[in-house]
């Protein structure tokens, strides 16, 4: 897996992909796909889950010069699977048990028995009900699309 | 100069208790819940996330319901909340291309790429109270129309900036942008910092700065040339990944503002640009930052800067209100102290006019 910082250009890895998905899932729907996902092999908390702050970047005109637009609150967590894989979550807001669940599911993530079970059972879900929020809201939207009239050009003048 | 008092402890805890009895209200009213403040008052949510400027609605509305409904005190409270917890890192620059947009328009442009959508706007409300939301109601769901969410949005200002009609963003430097929370406030401020300042500037302030540039005090002719707010997707890259995933998507307002300019002898005529960007749905927010933006880059477009908003050390000084609201309503507290001596002070003064008076009028009687 190749680092990336900009996953606008490169094609995200599974690994990215998956954090991205999971970090953006409202914290009760993951708990409940998680829970319903029955036994998982055991864990330890190498990072028990932790609130803090980033400094969220706007851009100047959009498109410039980054200045600090003001903090979110973010929690992270880590954990490490009894095989030794190690398993990173960091999420937006205050959810400890989605952090702790998001960590674990990456480390599973090293494993490939379990791949196909979490793509299909927890992170194809998400992201299809994702693309199903943003699709709603691009639609109610869409209903308010306006063509104004310019009375000087309608009048021929 | 302040002199502490003592004591009062047993008068203050019931003070506080009052309070808590004051927030609860009537007893007989069901206690308002903290998902009915943010999905029912949701733009004082925006408000104090981003003057608080701190992103999470939870917090926010808490501090709403704790300070009932004072939002400069609540804007305060989550700023004290903030400096608890620890600093992760910074976030890749927003892409506000990658908007899904509930609303987007152009007062510029008639025909923008992607189209003018009205969103949820009072723009166009005619202001009348509304009686029948003073009782609970099946409300129905908003229409919808298809859509297309795979293409982003175009900048209206990139369009206009590649005809050379309007100046470019500035760059990016190597410099990673000053942070206001861990360096102090110096002048002259870098565009970066005061964009920071802006951001978490009260909005009444800017408001009412912004309103006088259109009125006359430092006029620089703006034009929306864009606002957007829909959810944006934040990129962070954790130390221990060393790539980047996004850890959440949130709700922001942007302003563009398109601004007339003659050109100096460096800068052909074209049009310059202010910029305003907030937490939530905070359309006036945004267009008062992006004025006082603009007028705040006087110095640097060589503009004669004669007026209170083209002042950086006025503007940036005094935009923020917990600082602004602590100073003015420190007075409040008990200056006995202070105020004795002031006391003294004037007895003197006024012991030695009438003295001198007295001696005035026995001489002119002597006389």
């Amino acid at each position: 897996m190749s680092p990336s910082t900009d996953p606008g250009t490169d094609p995200p890895t599974r690994r990215q992909r998956w954090l991205s998905v999971l970090a953006k899932a409202p914290a009760p729907r993951l708990e409940a796909l998680w829970d319903g996902l029955g036994p998982v092999p055991a864990y330890t908390l190498l990072r028990r889950p932790e609130i803090g702050l980033v400094m969220v970047q706007g851009r100047i005109s959009g498109s410039g010069a980054p200045f600090c637009a003001g903090e979110m609150t973010v929690t992270r967590a880590a954990v490490r699977l009894q095989g030794g894989q190690i398993g990173i979550g960091y999420v937006g807001g205050r959810h400890p048990r989605q952090a702790e669940i998001v960590a674990t599911i990456d480390a599973l993530g090293h494993l490939p028995e379990w791949h196909e079970e979490v793509e299909a059972k927890i992170v194809t879900p998400l992201a299809t009900e994702m693309e199903a929020r943003h699709r709603l809201a691009a639609a109610k939207a869409a209903a308010t699309k306006v063509d104004f009239f310019t009375v000087a050009r309608e009048a021929g003048t | 100069m302040y002199v502490a008092v003592k004591g009062g402890e047993t008068a203050i805890a019931h003070s506080l208790d009052l309070l808590a009895d004051k927030r609860r209200g009537d007893r007989g009213v069901a206690e308002v819940s903290l998902d009915q403040i943010d999905q029912q008052l949701g733009l004082a949510v925006d408000r104090v996330m981003t003057e608080g400027s701190c992103y999470d609605r939870a917090l926010a509305a808490l501090a709403i319901k704790q300070a009932r409904g004072d939002l400069v005190e609540a804007i305060f409270l989550l700023r004290a909340y903030r400096t608890t917890l620890p600093r992760f890192g910074d976030t890749e620059p927003l892409d506000t291309s990658r908007m899904v947009a509930e609303r987007r328009i152009s007062s510029t442009f008639k025909d923008v790429p992607g189209g003018q959508v009205l969103g949820p706007t009072y723009d166009y409300t005619h202001r009348l109270l509304d009686f029948s939301l003073a009782a609970a109601a099946e409300r129905p769901e908003a229409q919808t129309a298809p859509a297309d969410t795979a293409t982003s949005l175009p900048r209206v200002g990139d369009i206009l900036e590649r005809e050379g009609m309007l100046e470019s963003a500035p760059a990016a430097t190597a410099d990673e942008a000053q942070d206001l929370t861990r360096q102090p406030l110096v002048f002259p401020a870098a565009r970066p910092v005061r964009l920071q300042n802006l951001a978490r500037g009260d909005e009444g302030f800017l408001l009412a700065l912004g309103y006088s540039t259109q009125r006359g005090y430092g006029n620089n002719h703006p034009f929306v040339g864009e606002i957007r707010f829909g959810s944006v997707p934040v990129s962070f890259v954790p130390e221990e990944l060393g790539f980047a995933i996004e850890i959440a998507e949130i709700d922001l307002t942007e302003c563009d503002m398109v601004n007339q300019f003659a050109g100096s002898h460096d800068v052909p005529p074209q049009f310059t640009r202010g910029y305003g960007l907030a937490f939530g749905h905070a359309e006036r927010k945004a267009m008062a930052m992006a004025l006082v933006d603009r007028a705040l880059r006087a110095e640097e477009l060589s503009e004669a800067a004669t007026s209170p908003a083209q002042d950086e050390e006025f503007v940036l000084a005094h935009s923020d209100n917990v600082e602004a609201s602590g100073f003015v309503q420190h007075l409040k507290l008990p200056h006995y102290v202070d105020f004795q001596s002031e006391l003294v002070v004037v007895r003197a003064l006024r012991a030695e006019v009438e003295a001198r008076n007295q001696e005035a009028a026995l001489s002119r009687a002597a006389e």
